[in-house]
């Protein structure tokens, strides 16, 4: 962590204005606060899709793709941002072309993700310095963004709530029910092509926050939670978003406190989120139906 | 409330061919539906029956000759035209209700979310689930619901957009005998009450055989049209598959093509 009064010790206790105080105190703070939420926000609207499109592992694998571009970029003198753009904006490109045909592809996009990490590893290596850069890219520098760094995710992340919220009914009609919402005239394929690259411009917005490894868990978690608790389309996208950034802020705050990596506290808080979600959606259905696994049962009734 | 629909001839065929990429489905279809119409789409897997739909859908060109639909050529994002295409099984965990599905049916090709006429919307979403019948379990998960309780709430989608066309793409497959007839005389009755035009793909007649008015019968890289009792003979099958095939009646006056088990048998699966 930079240079922080160590005369002091951060006070935490029941006043929460006081929290609030200590928690802002330090301009790095302040920045890794707004980065995080704008972040957050984006990763969670857009996630909302990722998960229903089916999509999460080419996003986990796009993320990849980016630190081959950021430490390929870096290496050629450019910024890590605009290396990250061009790879994750391209690879999103091609796999929306491929639509509906990217599912079940995941052999491809796992060689494609490791071979991204080889390149990245190579391109590392060849530049000095190497280590920081890596792990910075891998892991995310929550805690090294500049008042410009900020800037820039607010202005990515306007960019890519109001796009998602610009195609919101034809992308849900495209993912649901994709043959009539064509014949609707609908532009799938576009809607497609444009949704990868919408959440490439997100992955790339993210990484500074968590980084390519565990951008994940900020896309799918909460997305994934939300999905379990509403059937309203409308709902689960802003319970998602909700979620993301209730993980980030709590992932921060922690990592103010206790001085392990935030990337440990976002990526373990969202992952006993869900956790516990699953356990408690299961009881509420349960609950609902009146007996264990009512919903089975009346589908295999009405099975043919 | 539903427009009335033009007089005369709502599709007109003149000489029509269909490919799928370069290979040839079928040709020299030469026919015309009038407005009101229930016709029923027969024929054999891959004959091209769905090729049709999708002609009609201006989802692909004509290969050779004409298609006039509603007295136009066939486009895109026609909203004369409802549509239910041939359903994979929906994933029981999809987070969306069937009311979602429905509301698609009328703003689910505008850009942005919905501003201003939700009311009216939500209004009319709930005319089309009623007039499916289906309210009950209209805001249950759909991957969760029957096959006929599904196919109810998709037609309700299409009926939702306010066509004056239905084209139903095996409305009836996977259903059980009694509910591919309450489901066929649903398409019946709503077609009546909205004065639509109906293409409805099916594999049997039997349960179609009150309601429609005619058939058209696609195999064999050929179509051909008319009443069920004119269409479906042992002459006219037997020329249409090019292998002998025998049309028997019980009774009741319910057709049974025999001949054709190795085609048509997975289908009673």
């Amino acid at each position: 962590m930079p240079d922080i009064d160590l005369a002091a010790a951060p006070y935490f206790g029941w006043d929460v204005l006081r929290d609030l105080q200590e928690l802002f105190r330090y301009t790095f703070m302040q920045h890794a606060f707004e980065a995080g939420t704008i972040v957050a926000i984006s990763a969670g609207v857009i996630g909302y899709f990722v998960v229903l499109r089916g999509l999460s592992f080419a996003a986990h694998g796009l993320s990849h793709i980016g630190f081959a571009g950021a430490t390929g970029a870096v290496l050629l003198g450019a910024s890590a941002l605009a290396g990250l753009l061009v790879f994750t904006m391209s690879a999103g490109a091609v796999m929306g072309a491929l639509g509906q045909r990217l599912r079940g592809r995941d052999v491809t996009i796992g060689l494609v993700m490791a071979w991204s990490l080889g390149l990245g590893l190579l391109f590392t290596y060849l530049y000095q310095g190497a280590a920081n850069l890596a792990i910075g890219i891998l892991f995310g520098q929550i805690f090294g963004i500049t008042s410009q760094d900020v800037a820039v995710t607010l202005v990515a992340g306007i960019v890519t709530v109001l796009l998602v919220l610009a195609v919101y009914r034809p992308l849900l009609f495209a993912t649901l029910d994709e043959e009539v919402a064509e014949a609707k005239g609908v532009p799938v394929r576009g809607l497609s092509i444009a949704f990868m690259v919408i959440l490439a411009v997100a992955v790339s917005e993210a990484v500074q926050v968590v980084g390519v490894l565990l951008i994940f868990a900020l896309i799918v978690a909460p997305a994934a939670i939300a999905e379990r608790f509403t059937t309203r389309p409308s709902r689960g996208l802003l319970l998602s978003a909700i979620l993301a950034v209730l993980f980030t802020w709590a992932g921060l705050t922690v990592a103010y406190y206790i001085p392990y990596p935030v990337g440990f506290f976002i990526t373990t808080i969202a992952f006993t989120s869900y956790i516990l979600a699953r356990v408690v959606s299961d009881v509420i259905a349960r609950r609902a139906a009146g007996r264990p696994f009512a919903w089975r049962e009346e589908q295999l009734r009405h099975s043919p | 409330m539903t427009p009335p629909p033009p007089a005369g001839p709502v599709i007109v065929a003149d000489n029509l061919a269909a490919a799928y990429g370069s290979r040839l489905i079928w040709q020299n279809a030469s026919f015309s539906v009038d407005a009101g119409e229930f016709i029923a789409v027969l024929g054999p897997n891959g004959s091209g029956k769905s090729t049709l739909l999708r002609l009609v859908l201006g989802l692909i060109p004509p290969a050779a000759g004409s298609l006039q639909v509603l007295g136009r050529r066939p486009h895109r994002g026609n909203a004369e035209v409802g549509y239910v295409p041939q359903r994979r099984n929906i994933d029981p965990d999809l987070p969306v209700r069937g009311r979602d599905f429905v509301h698609l049916g009328i703003d689910g090709n505008r850009w942005g979310i919905a501003v201003g006429d939700t009311a009216s919307h939500h209004q009319r979403v709930d005319q089309a689930i009623a007039s499916v019948e289906a309210l009950t379990y209209a805001d249950r998960p759909i991957g969760r619901l029957s096959g006929g309780e599904q196919q109810r709430l998709l037609l309700a989608q299409a009926l939702a957009g306010r066509p004056q066309m239905l084209l139903l793409d095996e409305p009836l497959a996977s259903l059980d005998l009694r509910n591919q007839i309450i489901i066929a005389e649903l398409v019946a009755d709503l077609a009546r009450a909205n004065r639509l035009t109906v293409l409805l793909i099916a594999h049997d007649i039997n349960p179609l055989l009150p309601i429609v008015d005619r058939v058209l019968y696609v195999a064999h890289g050929g179509v051909a049209i008319g009443k069920p009792a004119d269409v479906i003979t042992t002459e006219q099958l037997s020329r249409l598959y090019d292998s002998p095939v025998e049309v028997l009646h019980d009774r009741h006056g319910h057709m049974f093509v025999v001949g054709l088990e190795a085609e048509s048998a997975h289908h009673d699966a």
